[in-house]
C-alpha cells in the first residue's frame, strides 16, 4: 500500500499547461521534497494533493483509496503554508483547534490533543497570544502545531521556512527534521531551496517546467543526475558541464573538446547504453568539488589550467579556470594559495563524473 | 585654510535658519488665512441659528449673538404647536435614521459578501462580473431615476422609507464591493486555503476569519455609505414627498415653504441638525477611516 500515489496527473490554467503527466509514490513514514525553480509547478501539484486545486486528467490516491473529488478536509492532510496563515484574530489555541472544532471532536479529546502537541512543539506558553504578538519562529511552531493536532496521514509543507531569516531557517529546517524523525509521519514538502530538499528528504523530485525529472535519494541527485537540468540545479556552485565528444577505439573509451589535445579517459564510467558511443557530442560533468589542487588519488586525471577568477567565501574558495575557452570552476580550501593568468596543476576526480547527451541532455 | 572652510559653513548654517525660519512662518499664515477661510460659513451659521430675527435684522453677519438663546433650535427640531403648515425637522429626521442604518446595514454587508467571493472564491467571468459592478460606480444618479421609479411602483412601496432603502442598498453595492474587493485582495489567500482544510465551509471562513480582521475597511464603506445616504437629496425628493420624505428633503420645504419672513434663524438650525449625524460618525470612526483607507496586507 502506498500512502501518496499520483498516476498520469496533469493540470491546465486555461491554456497554459502546469503540469504533464506527473506519476509519483510516497511510501508509509517517508519524506518527499518536490524541488523546484520558481513557476515549475510543484505548489499546485501540492495544492492538487490537498484537494484545494481540481484536476484535468489523472488521479490522487491516498491509502489506495482515490481521493481526486474528495474534499480538503476529509483526505486527512494537513497542511502548513509559507505565510504562516494563522487566523488573525484567534488566539494560538483557537487557531490549533479550529479544525477539531469544525470535525465536532469531543471537548476532552480537543483539549488533550491541544495539551500534548502545544508541549511537544514547546509552545504551551503561548497559547492565549494573538498570531501578530508571536515571531516567526514562533507563528511557524504554532502552524506546525495546528497541522499536528489533526494527527493526519499526509504532511503538506508549501515553503513553510521561505520567510525566516537565514539563522532561524536552519533552525527550524532541523526541528522539521526531528519531527519527522520522532513521528515518522508521511511528508510532502515543497521548496526551491536545494539544502532544504537535501537534508530534510528522504526522496527528492525535481521539476520544471510542469515535469518531474527526476525522482530519487538525494544521494543519487547529488550524484548521478539524470539529465543536465538536475545538475545544473543541484549544487552551489553547480556542476561544470565540458562541451565536447566522446572517441571510442578498442573498448577504450575517451573524451575531447573540439580541436584540442586534452583527452580525459573514461573508465569505469557506468554507461546506460554501451554502444554508439565514437564521436558522440555530450557535455562532461563534473563538480567544482570533484577538481582537486593535489592528487587524492591514483585514477585522478591531472590537467594543467590557468587560473582565471579567485571568489573568496570564508571558508572556502571558488577559482574559476580556462579549460578550451570554457570555464570550470573548482572548491578549494581558502589556505590554498593559486596564481592567477598561471597555469595550475588540476586534478580531476574522474569517479565522480557525469556524462550528458550534448542533444537530448539525457545522461549516458 | 580649515578655519576658512569652517567659517563659511557657518555663515551658510546661519542663511539657512534664517529661510527655515521666514518659510515655517509664512506656511503658518497660509495655513491661518485657509482655515479661517473654511471655519467662516460654520461661524455664520452657529451664530446666526442663537440669534432673534431683532439681532438679525440689526446687526451684520458677524455680530456676536446678545446671549445663547436656542429658541429658533427648538423651533426647527419641535415646531411652534400650531397645527396646519407648521414643518418642523423631528419626524423627518427619524425617517432619515429608519432609511439610513438598514441601508447602510445592507449595502455594507452584500458589498462585504462580494468582495469576498470576488477575491477567494474566484469563478469564470469574475472578473467581468468586477468591471460591470465597477461600472454601477459611474452611472449618474439622474439616469436612473425614471427606471427605479418604475421599478418602485411595481414592487409598491414608491413614497415609503422601505423604497428608498431599497433604491440606496443598490446604489451603494457596487462602492461598497469595491471597496471590500480591494480589501480582501491584499488578505494572503492561504488562509482560505487553511480554513478550508480544517473544514470550515463558504460563510464559516467569511463570518470567522475574514470579517473579523475587516474593521478597517467596514469602518471606512459605513462612514461612506451613511455619508452619501444621509446628505441624498436627489432620490428622497424624487421617490418620497410629504410623510416619507428623509430630512434633507425637509429642509429644503422647511426653507422654501417659509411664507412671511424668512427666518435665518430656524433655517440655519435646521441645517445644522440636519448636519449633525454625519459629523458625529466622522468623529467617532475618524480615525479608523484614514487608518482604513491606508491599511495594507494584514500579515497573519
Amino acid at each position: 500500500m502506498k500512502t501518496l500515489k499520483i498516476d498520469q496527473l496533469s493540470k491546465n490554467f486555461g491554456s497554459t499547461e502546469v503540469l504533464r503527466k506527473i506519476n509519483l509514490e510516497i511510501d508509509e513514514g517517508n519524506f518527499l521534497v518536490l524541488l523546484g525553480p520558481s513557476g515549475c509547478g510543484k505548489s499546485t501539484l501540492l495544492n492538487i494533493i490537498a484537494g484545494l486545486e481540481t484536476i484535468n486528467e489523472g488521479n490522487v490516491h491516498i491509502d489506495d483509496y482515490n481521493v481526486s473529488k474528495v474534499e480538503p478536509k476529509d483526505r486527512n492532510i494537513a497542511m502548513v503554508f509559507q505565510s504562516y496563515a494563522l487566523y488573525p484574530s484567534m488566539n494560538v489555541r483557537e487557531n490549533m483547534i479550529f479544525g477539531l472544532k469544525q470535525a465536532k471532536v469531543s471537548k476532552e479529546k480537543i483539549e488533550e490533543q491541544l495539551q500534548k502537541v502545544s508541549k511537544f512543539l514547546q509552545v504551551d506558553a503561548l497559547l492565549e497570544r494573538k498570531p501578530s504578538q508571536l515571531s516567526g519562529g514562533q507563528r511557524q511552531r504554532v502552524a506546525i502545531g495546528r497541522a499536528l493536532v489533526r494527527e493526519p496521514r499526509i504532511f503538506l509543507f508549501d515553503e513553510p521556512l521561505s520567510n525566516l531569516d537565514a539563522k532561524l531557517r536552519v533552525e527550524m529546517r532541523r526541528e522539521i527534521k526531528k519531527l519527522h524523525q520522532q513521528l515518522k509521519t508521511t511528508v510532502v514538502y515543497v521548496t526551491h531551496d536545494q539544502t532544504e530538499a537535501m537534508s530534510l528528504g528522504t526522496n527528492i523530485a525535481i521539476m520544471n517546467h510542469g515535469v518531474i525529472q527526476q525522482n530519487d535519494t538525494p544521494e543519487n541527485i547529488y550524484n548521478k543526475p539524470s539529465n543536465t537540468f538536475v545538475a545544473d540545479f543541484i549544487g552551489s556552485p553547480s556542476m561544470n558541464l565540458i562541451k565536447g565528444n566522446l572517441k571510442e577505439s578498442s573498448n577504450k573509451v575517451s573524451f575531447n573538446t573540439h580541436g584540442s589535445n586534452i583527452e580525459i579517459p573514461i573508465n569505469g564510467y557506468d554507461f546506460k547504453e554501451k554502444s554508439n558511443l565514437d564521436n558522440k557530442e555530450v557535455f562532461f560533468g563534473i563538480r567544482p568539488e570533484h577538481i582537486f589542487f593535489k592528487k587524492s588519488n591514483e585514477e585522478d586525471f591531472e590537467i594543467n589550467l590557468r587560473a582565471d577568477l579567485s571568489e573568496y567565501i570564508g571558508h572556502e574558495q571558488i577559482m574559476t579556470f580556462n579549460f578550451e575557452n570554457q570555464e570550470v570552476l573548482a572548491k578549494f580550501p581558502s589556505t590554498v594559495k593559486i596564481d592567477l593568468s598561471k597555469n595550475t596543476k588540476l586534478f580531476f576526480d574522474l569517479t565522480q563524473i557525469s556524462l550528458f547527451d550534448a542533444i537530448t541532455e539525457e545522461r549516458i | 585654510m580649515q578655519d576658512k572652510i569652517h567659517s563659511s559653513y557657518k555663515q551658510l548654517e546661519q542663511k539657512s535658519k534664517y529661510t527655515n525660519m521666514f518659510l515655517r512662518w509664512f506656511l503658518y499664515f497660509v495655513l491661518v488665512v485657509f482655515a479661517l477661510y473654511f471655519i467662516f460659513p460654520l461661524y455664520v451659521m452657529v451664530v446666526t441659528s442663537l440669534k432673534t430675527m431683532e439681532e438679525i435684522r440689526q446687526g451684520t453677519l458677524l455680530t456676536w449673538p446678545s446671549g445663547l438663546n436656542f429658541d429658533s433650535w427648538l423651533v426647527a427640531w419641535g415646531g411652534r404647536g400650531y397645527g396646519a403648515g407648521d414643518t418642523f425637522l423631528k419626524p423627518y429626521f427619524w425617517n432619515s435614521i429608519k432609511m439610513v442604518v438598514p441601508a447602510v446595514f445592507f449595502s455594507t454587508f452584500i458589498g462585504a459578501m462580494a468582495g469576498y467571493v470576488l477575491t477567494k472564491w474566484r469563478f469564470k467571468g469574475d472578473k467581468w462580473v468586477f468591471l460591470f459592478l465597477l461600472f454601477g460606480c459611474f452611472i449618474p444618479y439622474q439616469a436612473i431615476l425614471l427606471p427605479m421609479a418604475r421599478t418602485l411602483g411595481v414592487l409598491g412601496i414608491s413614497n415609503s422609507v422601505i423604497g428608498l432603502v431599497l433604491v440606496h442598498t443598490v446604489y451603494g453595492i457596487p462602492f461598497t464591493t469595491l471597496f471590500f474587493r480591494n480589501f480582501y485582495v491584499s488578505i494572503p489567500s492561504e488562509l482560505v486555503k487553511a480554513a478550508r482544510i480544517d473544514g470550515a465551509g463558504f460563510f464559516k471562513i467569511f463570518f470567522k476569519i475574514l470579517l473579523p480582521v475587516s474593521t478597517p475597511i467596514i469602518v471606512v464603506t459605513i462612514i461612506w455609505q451613511f455619508t452619501q445616504i444621509w446628505n441624498d437629496f436627489l432620490f428622497g425628493s424624487t421617490f418620497s414627498f410629504g410623510e416619507a420624505a428623509p430630512i434633507q428633503v425637509a429642509l429644503n420645504n422647511m426653507v422654501l415653504s417659509s411664507t412671511s419672513v424668512k427666518e435665518y434663524n430656524v433655517d440655519m438650525a435646521s441645517a445644522i441638525i440636519a448636519g449633525i449625524p454625519t459629523l458625529i460618525v466622522y468623529v467617532l470612526a475618524g480615525k479608523y477611516f484614514i487608518r482604513g483607507l491606508t491599511s495594507g496586507a494584514v500579515k497573519g
